[in-house]
């Protein structure tokens, strides 16, 4: 299986199953320190697992961990996605 | 004497050590922010008695919430910390490890959840660790006990690193907790457990919702079931037998009409006692809290202790957040919520959990003005409901609609900001019954212990008032606001007034005054509404402080004029 990335997106565009490291945070100081108390910083690998109607929170795994954050804390998270290819002929 | 604190990450488990270590029983739940308070409690170092105290539960040294802020006040009066550490999150947990090795103090770090690290696929190297961070490192499992001797033999082995580092940044930090990481965790493959298929059901976008309500309805089924069983099979034959002949006999001896036996024993219903009506202390006095009430703060306790330990609680707080965010709150906000459907004195209390203050504000009176607590839902199930379940659906739907309503008032006019929702999940676990059963008996005593002298009091005050007839003038006084706007007779004022006491001693009064069903809602709705019971008053007025209180009461007071009048109008 090869693998290939394409462009980073937000957490909140990610679709539910994909996984991916993140490249930065954007927010302020306070933000980002929150963020990383729980383990979420530039370099960290994560999945999402589900989110709610409505542009509700979205919950991903880090780690063994599992976290929720809301749409707004989503869309400040930026992540490169994995994207896997079908093995070529 | 010396103290020692216990330090660490939001729910990895202190106070079950701290109930191990000391044997005092507290609050233990799976979800992060149980303790908003530090606990104190003794233990024993060899001759020496020494002080323990469990610390709310923080992420870093750097305080975002108030909870938060008391762990680290806390920290500048310790002469230990144990080091409470989940080993099933050993990254998150030992950035906070090396804040605290950076503070100066002696340390000694439990590595909690020991016996979740092999199901869930982690090794951990715990001399390489403690080699690394310097200090002693000892494997626990805080529910069970295990590893909790060796804990407390080691605890003078607690020391300050021979070599203190600091760091000049978060980011160098967190590149040693990798470091350190890499070098004493091993991850293998691990098979997908039951447990996980239920997580990932319940994050579900939709299978969320609907096990959230079979949740909510299973748990009010529940209540309501074990509650009326253990009335009906336990505490009123208890009293009918055992009680009842010891009352006739007394009667007799007190003769009728005699000030003791109105205290006492009250009015007699057809020649016999009727522990709903009678009013004196030995016979409603005792059977309000015990009868009428204790069986549905067991069952909602069993039921609220088990979805907290498994770790539903949480997941809820995910689901609820988008409502919540039109009230100023955001999902956390419904762990004290539901805590207050038991009692308000705590669900207060827990508001520190969250971060703002104008969240802390809507949400404590939300809750004082909302949300029921058991004792006063089973007298509204065991009085309202009577004259049918449909009349208690009308209060209840009334509350909810107040809570909707006035909360996305106060989300416009208080001023402030909500945060969004940031919480971790813990994962699902298998409840330990014996927590569940301490945790149900430190909350049944803890209601029975403060409600029993209260309602006793009451019961003769009101008595004695009677007597002086002190009732009628206020009931002239109260006539315009009663009669006029909720047509309610005006003898229910001195049932509104007892709510200042106690929510159930007062709908106990309620119970003699043969009120249409109609006017059992109002009574009731208004009695949930005007304001809260005096313990919880003086646990808002400390959280919240003067001025905000008196807004909320103005609040309270509004509300339940208007909720009232309409409840008149409209059924």
């Amino acid at each position: 299986m090869t693998s290939r990335s394409e462009g980073p997106m937000t957490l909140a565009e990610m679709r539910t199953g994909q996984t991916g490291t993140v490249v930065e945070i954007l927010g302020g100081h306070g933000f980002v320190r929150r963020l990383e108390t729980l383990g979420i910083r530039p370099g960290k690998r994560l999945t999402k697992v589900s989110s709610t109607l409505f542009h509700g929170p979205v919950t991903f795994k880090v780690d063994k961990a599992q976290v929720a954050v809301g749409f707004g804390v989503a869309r400040g998270i930026i992540v490169q996605v994995d994207r896997y290819l079908p093995p070529g002929p | 004497m010396m103290r020692i604190l216990l330090v660490g990450n939001p729910n990895v488990g202190k106070s079950a050590l701290f109930s191990r270590l000391t044997g005092i029983r507290v609050t233990i739940s799976n979800y992060p922010g149980t303790t908003v308070e530090f606990t104190k409690g003794h233990i024993k170092l060899g001759e020496e008695q020494a002080e323990l105290i469990d610390i709310p539960g923080s992420y870093t040294l750097e305080p975002s919430s108030r909870a938060e802020e008391v762990a680290v006040e806390m920290l500048k009066e310790g002469d230990l910390a144990i080091n409470v550490v989940d080993a099933t999150n050993l990254e998150r947990n030992l950035n906070l490890t090396l804040q605290l090795l950076e503070r100066g103090i002696p340390v000694i770090v439990a590595l909690n959840m020991w016996d979740d690290t092999r199901h869930r696929g982690i090794s951990v190297d715990t001399t390489r660790l403690e080699e690394l961070l310097g200090v002693p490192v000892v494997p626990t499992v805080g529910i069970t006990g295990q590893g909790v001797s060796d804990l407390v033999s080691r605890l003078p082995e607690a020391r300050i690193p021979a070599e203190v580092r600091t760091y000049a940044s978060g980011d160098e930090r967190w590149a040693r907790v990798g470091d350190i990481v890499g070098q004493v965790q091993t991850l293998s493959h691990r098979h997908h457990t039951w447990t996980d298929a239920l997580e990932d059901a319940s994050s579900h976008r939709l299978g969320g919702i609907v096990i959230a309500l079979l949740v909510l309805f299973g748990t009010f089924w529940f209540v309501r079931l074990v509650g009326e069983a253990i009335i009906d099979h336990v505490a009123e034959p208890l009293f009918e037998w055992l009680w009842t002949p010891l009352l006739m006999r007394l009667s007799v001896a007190l003769g009728p009409e005699t000030f003791w036996h109105s205290a006492l024993i009250g009015r007699l219903i057809e020649g016999q006692i009727d522990y709903l009506q009678s009013f004196g202390m030995l016979s409603t006095g005792l059977f309000i809290p015990l009868a009428a009430v204790a069986p549905y703060i067991i069952s909602f306790y069993l039921a609220l202790g088990f979805l907290e330990d498994v770790g539903y609680l949480p997941r809820l707080a995910v689901l609820m957040d988008t409502l919540l965010h039109r009230l100023g709150l955001h999902g956390y906000a419904s762990i004290p919520t539901i805590l207050g459907l038991g009692c308000n004195v705590p669900a207060v209390m827990a508001t520190r959990i969250l971060e703002s203050r104008k969240e802390r504000f809507i949400a404590a009176t939300l809750i004082s003005i909302a949300v029921p607590c058991a004792v006063l839902q089973a007298m509204i199930i065991g009085l309202v409901g009577q004259q049918g379940m449909g009349y208690v659906g009308i209060i209840y739907g009334s509350l909810f609609m107040s809570w909707v309503v006035i909360g996305m008032v106060l989300n416009r006019l208080v001023k402030g900001f909500t945060p969004e929702l940031l919480i971790e999940i813990p994962p699902y676990r298998l409840p330990s019954g014996r927590v569940i059963i301490e945790k149900l008996w430190l909350r049944l005593s803890g209601v029975v212990k403060h409600a029993l002298p209260i309602i006793l009091v009451t019961v003769l005050v009101v008595n004695v008032l009677y007597n002086f007839g002190l009732f009628d003038a206020l009931a002239s006084i109260a006539a315009p606001v009663l009669t006029g706007l909720w047509g309610l007779p005006k003898e229910t004022v001195v049932a509104i007034v007892i709510g200042f006491l106690r929510k159930d001693a007062a709908m106990g009064m309620l119970a003699p005054l043969a009120l249409t069903a109609k006017q059992l809602v109002i009574s009731s709705t208004v009695l949930a509404m005007f304001f809260p019971c005096v313990a919880t008053f003086v646990v808002l007025a400390r959280e919240l402080g003067a001025r905000d209180v008196l807004k909320a009461v103005a609040v309270m007071l509004v509300a339940a004029l208007i909720v009232g009048s309409l409840q008149n109008l409209i059924l």
